[in-house]
């Protein structure tokens, strides 16, 4: 009984977060907007700027766009990770995550449920990218397709976990334009998600070792290895490891005894 | 409008304390919220919890319902402590916060059916539960509509509604009439009184407007988070020599000020 309380639970959660996404088409659209102009007009005119030599997975010269297109994959997790972050500081403000704090189940299970949920619907905007990409002739092996998922399952866990772990710290929906200054821009830039770490290298040995700390190149490294049908081990245990240290600090952050939420003035 | 209730059966409820508060005391960086805070809620019983702005009504309020945690003292709902088989006291409450907690952009169906899964509802219990709630409030033939095009009435009328789908022991009501218009406030004042009664379910009903109590409620008068006065209204009128509430009141509170 208990474990279909969980179960009802956790699929009430995650059709309400899918719902939401699927009838604001507005969020739907511009989701899918972002990474298209990076693919169609950024990596176009850096095609011929950055030459990029033979480095796994690939194993021939590629195009940037190729490059890039794994990148594109985290960036849609990223940005979704922080909107679910964004909109779990709106629904504190709004009330309505007081609804999901004060039902009977553990805290850390709702939070998780969340975390589902919000991964969920990052998958779906990835696949209908890969699925325009296709039509752009960036064409990874078919079973990549069916590789990356896993990948995209706990990449989107780890970048929505810190969009968690960011939420209980923010105290007001205005907080969150430093978060996109501090957390999303320096995460993107400074990961192997536009330019591979040699060429980092090439121009600086410090953000050489930033980016490649950057969990977020991890996990783009993750998802790149996946979509050609390869596994890398180094990028997916560091992922899953800042997937549960994230988690653990998100955990403690919504933890009414010992978290941000004793020293706010408002309540959940 | 009248909004409909269930009779009542001909048996006499049982009464159990459906809420025990013993010792609590909250701060908010060194300033104390509630100090030193005593009472108990039966089943069946109307308690109004009457305080001006920032009392500590809302902190009280988020303590039980565990939105914040209790350093010191203990709260009980339905004999389970909140800090311990927290699960188990969660499921024996319903809440209707100050602040409206729906979601705007789903429908009144949609928003109690998400409440229901939270609290392990399969979907075809779900749905007699809200036909039965959403019928007794008269808001069933609105079902399909979305919460945003609600006026606030109706709005804290799908709150209620919500509140009482998984047949909670013990209501709480931070402030729901505040923005209504006169007849939707009466309505929703009578409704809950009704129900106390007639469902024997325990109400705490926070409030800073006197003509919300009836003369069988019990009341509690918080002021700078100190309970002032508690009893049956008759009591605190004793207490404090007044012949009026709204003097009464006046004495806790003002008089304590100056």
């Amino acid at each position: 009984m208990k474990v279909l309380h969980y179960w009802r639970a956790m699929w009430g959660i995650i059709w309400r977060e899918c719902w939401r996404f699927i009838t604001q088409r507005e969020r739907f659209i511009s989701a899918l907007v972002r990474p298209l102009v990076w693919l169609f007009i950024f990596a176009a005119g850096f095609r011929s700027a950055l030459g990029l030599a033979i480095s796994p997975p690939y194993e021939t010269y590629i195009l940037y766009e190729v490059y890039i297109v794994p990148g594109l994959c985290g960036m849609i997790q990223l940005f979704n990770g922080m909107q679910s972050s964004l909109s779990m500081v709106y629904d504190r403000e709004m009330g309505s995550m007081r609804i999901l704090l004060t039902c009977p189940l553990p805290r850390w299970f709702l939070l998780l449920s969340k975390l589902l949920a919000g991964t969920a619907v990052s998958i779906l905007q990835v696949y209908v990218f890969l699925g325009i990409a296709w039509c752009y002739d960036i064409r990874p092996p078919l079973l990549g397709y069916a590789w990356v998922l896993p990948a995209l399952v706990l990449s989107g866990l780890m970048l929505g976990a810190l969009g968690l772990l960011l939420s209980s710290f923010i105290k007001q929906l205005e907080n969150f334009a430093g978060v996109m200054n501090f957390v999303i821009f320096p995460m993107f830039f400074m990961s192997t998600a536009l330019y591979p770490l040699w060429k980092i290298k090439e121009s600086s040995t410090f953000l050489h070792t930033l980016a490649q700390y950057n969990p977020f190149s991890q996990a783009v490294e993750l998802i790149r290895f996946a979509l050609y049908s390869q596994f890398n081990p180094h990028a997916f245990v560091y992922t899953l490891v800042a997937f549960i240290v994230f988690m653990m600090l998100a955990i403690l952050g919504y933890n009414p005894s010992k978290g941000m939420m004793t020293r706010k003035g408002n309540t959940a | 409008m009248n909004i409909a209730i269930r009779q009542s059966s001909d048996q006499m409820p049982s009464q159990e304390t459906a809420l025990s508060i013993e010792g609590l005391s909250f701060s908010y960086s060194g300033k104390k919220a509630l100090d030193s805070v005593d009472f108990a809620i039966q089943s069946g019983e109307c308690t109004v919890l009457l305080g001006p702005n920032g009392a500590g009504k809302s902190t009280l309020f988020a303590l039980i319902t565990r939105l914040y945690d209790a350093r010191s003292g203990r709260i009980e709902l339905c004999g389970f402590d909140i800090k311990k088989q927290t699960a188990k006291a969660l499921a024996r409450l319903g809440v209707v916060f100050q602040q409206s907690t729906l979601d705007m952009d789903l429908t009144v169906q949609q928003n109690l059916g998400y409440h229901a899964a939270l609290h392990g509802m399969g979907s075809k219990l779900a749905k007699q539960r809200i036909q039965q709630e959403l019928q007794r409030l008269n808001m069933h033939e609105r079902r399909f509509e979305k919460v945003r095009q609600l006026n606030g009435g109706h709005r804290r009328r799908v709150e209620i509604a919500r509140a009482l789908l998984h047949k909670p022991s013990l209501l709480l009501l931070d402030e729901p009439t505040v923005g209504l218009d006169v007849p939707s406030r009466q309505d929703i004042v009578e409704y809950v009184h009704r129900l106390a009664k007639d469902e024997n379910i325990a109400v705490l009903w926070a409030s800073h407007l006197i003509d919300e109590i009836f003369p069988d409620d019990r009341l509690i008068i918080l002021h700078k988070g100190q309970i002032k006065a508690a009893g049956s209204v008759d009591d605190v009128l004793q207490q404090t020599g007044a012949t009026t509430i709204k003097d009464a009141f006046y004495t806790l509170t003002q008089g304590a000020q100056a």
